[in-house]
């Protein structure tokens, strides 16, 4: 910034003149700057150049969901230029850029991050006023030139015209004069009516990168005099090196050094080939621990014990569960078993660290800049000031890059190294077997229906792995009495039915398998629990599953819910006949904001084998910023959620993963993906997430048809064929 | 030293003989558009051509295609011209982007032996490329398209 400063008093916006010439809108995000120690930071910026481009900086990171296309999209509307004059620059670390929906974890400082479906809903209205406010002066600066009243002016397509007597003048020309100005206290934002570019289809600025390999992710950051290292990391989760031997590892070719790290034994090479066949032959003798008694069978055995404790965490309660179970005219009962999930975003982790004493340099492909500078600096006692970290783009995120291990581990070995910049590359092996999961979870479920069928008592008991065991800057929010908030979402903090009598509640049990985001989280594996069980619901009281859910939807806080289902239920054509041995489910649920409902077609062959030929979604967001983009998240969801029902299954024996690569921890393949319609619903609802709402619906519309389909119901995640044959 | 030839060019590069040819190409040559995602060809993420077939180079020795024409996503075209290029940006197929170099590598072979494929045509080509964004119902699409294209065009 240079010297002049104009900066409104009661906002957060200032006007400055930029480096280089031209006008420089800084604004603060609300909540950031408070939630940060020390006075607020005006980091975050639109630039108008003397030349009329636009450049927009963001903290937000850039992983597939096309965010930095929606709030250029953002500056573009407000300020009145056109979208591809707009250039896109990722922002490095700063609390400006911090995510006012986290802004209640002080104890981190408030914090930059990517993830919970939350850029647009949070950033939003302050990129969109700083696009509102340079507008302001661009056109207070052009009236002044020509000498007219700025109310006779209007802005259009980077020019400031002057109505009555059609006389323009670019952006570019006033962008100096507009430096000057003070910034406007309250810049008046359009109404959707005004929206020329908010709304409509606008396609990425990066797409053509993506197609001709120019596009840099995290993994092909390179540098001068960068190696690269691979690290042998134990096999059993907490486990540690009893000793090693380098010898073996160092005679390979290209192999430099071999280091011990928190993770492991690093193992740093020319490239990655050395680094490799140096980890392969490295002899490491490592100490378990106590995790390598851990397996997944006994696991869900100890968690039907758990269960039968007689109290336990509640996270929802309304009236007498006890009783009304007691007293209903028919009682239903089932257990759900929700398996541990990896990540597997196509890009294996990755990281790439600079440690140069004082400061340390990190390039990694992060949801998380704050949290990896916070551990970071754990680590080496520097000072967040002296950590600086650019993201690259992500080759996938799904709630794994919100960690800090990869971050962590590239700035030791570096260090470790003596201070060389090194590349840390995981094989996908160790993507799959050092992830944090999805956790798994052991559901007893019961319910009471009155002489109609309809419910009167709902208990749902959740036992199982806690992410905020293993989320440490979050750990304060773990409650005394065990509750993990993110293990009862979608279970006990937005409950849509009508039922007078409800019980969920949480048993935290940690078996050492880490736990972590995963796209939708809680909602993921809750949404499945509670459509299906909804569901068993609706056909013990002989009703329709649609009919059923609609009639228990009928409180207001209900009703966006009820109107996805409704509208999911009419373009599905929920009713109508469909092709010999295909069947519909239902399922709608709310996740970050968004409402949504999907119907799936499915099929189910005489040897088990489940097609799914059809998926329906309605979403119910509030306004849409990019309504192509909202569909591929929808689609995207979808196909995430159904590659877990299908295939997810992460299992542990004596403390390992047994899963190791893409052959047997399956994705969906081109060849099994369902045709998939999207509907967008523009209501006048709040605006929610996009990313995570599609994915808690799929699974269970999907075992509601088998059900519909075989009689079969579902209990037990991955949908097992051999469970299903006739 | 072995000779390899890249998009036209042939390089000498001083790699172990089991090297994969994709760490070849990504750390000794610098092409980082193929990727990295399995390393053991159940992805796709890096795909090549060698004498036009597509093959996963994170499991192809260096040594076994010395003599061999390599294509990367860089040597596909000179400017993003290639039908399948064209019908991705104009499809808005990618979402993360990271699997496509892979996905039109494939989908290049594909059309360069069947000029108007099937979906059936589709899903035998493209199953070995995964996607996790889910980007496949646009990838079907954008085959169709640039299918299409080439028909014009011939």
């Amino acid at each position: 910034m240079d010297a002049i400063v104009n900066q409104s008093r009661r906002t957060f916006l200032k006007a400055g003149a930029a480096t280089g010439g031209g006008l420089m809108i800084s604004f603060c995000i609300p909540g950031a700057a408070e939630a940060a120690a020390g006075p607020a930071k005006f980091n975050a910026f639109v630039t108008i150049g003397t030349d009329g481009r636009v450049t927009f900086v963001t903290g937000q990171v850039e992983m597939g969901q096309a965010v930095h296309n929606a709030l250029a999209m953002l500056v573009a509307e407000e300020l009145e230029v056109e979208f591809r004059q707009v250039r896109v620059v990722q922002g490095g670390i700063d609390s400006a850029f911090g995510n006012p929906r986290y802004i209640g974890f002080k104890a981190v400082g408030g914090f930059q991050a990517t993830g919970g479906s939350s850029s647009v809903r949070n950033v939003g209205v302050p990129v969109r006023r700083a696009g509102a406010a340079a507008r302001y002066m661009l056109v207070a600066a052009a009236a002044d030139k020509m000498k007219v009243s700025r109310l006779e002016c209007v802005a259009e397509n980077g020019m400031v015209i002057h109505q009555p007597s059609g006389r323009k003048v670019a952006y570019g020309a006033v962008a100096n004069a507009a430096a000057k100005l003070v910034a406007p206290d309250n810049p008046v934002l359009k109404r959707p009516s005004e929206f020329k570019l908010i709304g409509k289809s606008t396609p990425r600025h990066n797409t053509p990168l993506k197609v001709n390999g120019t596009a840099i992710y995290g993994l092909d950051y390179k540098r001068k005099g960068m190696l690269t290292a691979v690290v042998a990391r134990c096999p059993v989760f907490g486990g540690k090196v009893k000793s090693f031997n380098a010898d073996p590892a160092l005679k390979v070719k290209g192999v430099r050094k071999v280091v011990q790290v928190g993770s492991g034994i690093a193992v740093v090479a020319d490239n990655f080939w050395a680094a490799k066949k140096g980890r392969d032959a490295l002899e490491v003798a490592w100490d378990e621990g106590a995790v390598a008694k851990v397996n997944t069978p006994e696991l869900f055995r100890q968690w039907a014990e758990l269960a039968k404790q007689p109290t336990a965490a509640e996270r929802l309660k309304t009236g007498d569960v006890g009783a009304a179970l007691a007293g209903g005219a028919k009682r239903i009962e089932a257990v759900y078993e929700i398996p541990f999930l990896a990540h597997t975003c196509m890009e294996p982790m990755n990281a790439t660290a600079h440690f140069k004493g004082d400061s340390v340099e990190i390039w990694a492909p992060t949801q998380a800049q704050s949290w990896n500078a916070h551990y970071v600096s754990q680590l080496t006692g520097l000072p967040p000031s002296a950590i600086t970290i650019h993201a690259t783009l992500l080759g996938g995120g799904f709630g794994r890059r919100l960690e800090s291990d990869f971050a962590v581990e590239a700035v030791e070995v570096s260090k470790a190294a003596g201070g060389v910049p090194v590349k840390v590359v995981w094989t996908r092996e160790e993507d799959v077997q050092h992830d944090f999961y999805r956790p798994a979870s052991y559901n007893a479920l019961s319910a009471a229906l009155d002489a109609n069928g309809m419910p009167t008592a709902w208990k749902h008991r959740i036992v199982g792995a806690s992410i905020l065991n293993y989320f440490k800057t979050f750990g304060h929010f773990l409650r005394k009495d065990g509750m993990d908030p993110t293990s009862v979402q979608g279970a006990g903090d937005y409950f849509p039915y009508d039922i007078p009598n409800v019980l969920v509640d949480f048993i935290n049990h940690d078996a050492g398998v880490p736990a972590g985001f995963w796209r939708s989280v809680g909602n993921s594996q809750n949404g499945f629990i509670m459509e299906s069980f909804i569901d068993e619901l609706a056909h013990a009281a002989g009703k329709d599953p649609y009919q059923y859910r609609r009639q228990l939807l009928g409180k207001p806080h209900a009703a966006r819910l009820r109107g996805a289902l409704d509208l999911v239920a009419e373009k599905a054509g929920w009713g109508k006949p469909l092709p010999t041995g295909v069947h519909r489910g239902i399922a709608a649920h709310f996740a970050y904001g968004g409402y949504c409902a999907q119907v799936a077609e499915v099929s189910v062959a005489g040897d088990g084998n489940v097609k799914v030929h059809r998926v329906v979604a309605v979403i119910d967001s509030g306004w849409v910023v990019n309504p192509d983009t909202v569909e591929q998240q929808i689609e995207s969801a979808i196909v995430y959620g159904l590659t877990a029902a299908l295939y997810g299954d992460i299992t542990i024996k004596n403390g390992r993963v047994e899963q190791s690569n893409f052959h047997d921890y399956k994705p969906l393949r081109i060849s099994e993906m369902p045709k998939v319609e999207v509907h967008i619903w523009q209501g006048e609802g709040e605006q929610g997430g996009m990313g995570e709402p599609g994915t808690p619906p799929i699974a269970p519309a999907v075992c509601n048809a088998i059900f519909a389909a075989t009689g079969k119901r579902v209990r037990k995640l991955p949908i097992k064929p051999e469970l299903l044959r006739a | 030293m072995i000779a390899i030839t890249v998009n036209g060019r042939t390089h000498r590069v001083d790699v172990d003989s089991d090297t994969p040819l994709l760490w070849v190409l990504r750390d000794t040559l610098g092409l980082t558009g193929t990727k990295f995602g399995c390393g053991m060809a159940v992805c796709g993420a890096c795909t090549v051509h060698i004498n036009g077939e597509p093959v996963r180079s994170c499991v192809t020795q260096v040594s076994k295609v010395a003599g061999g024409k390599i294509t990367t996503i860089e040597g596909l075209s000179r400017d993003s011209s290639h039908p399948l290029q064209k019908a991705w940006i104009a499809g808005e197929v990618p979402q993360c982007g990271y699997c496509h170099s892979g996905q039109i590598m494939s989908a290049a072979a594909l059309l360069a032996k069947n000029r108007n494929p099937s979906d059936t045509d589709i899903d035998a080509a493209m199953s070995g490329n995964v996607c996790r964004c889910g980007d496949y119902n646009r990838i079907r699409k954008a085959i169709h398209a640039a299918a299409k294209m080439t028909k014009k065009g011939a």
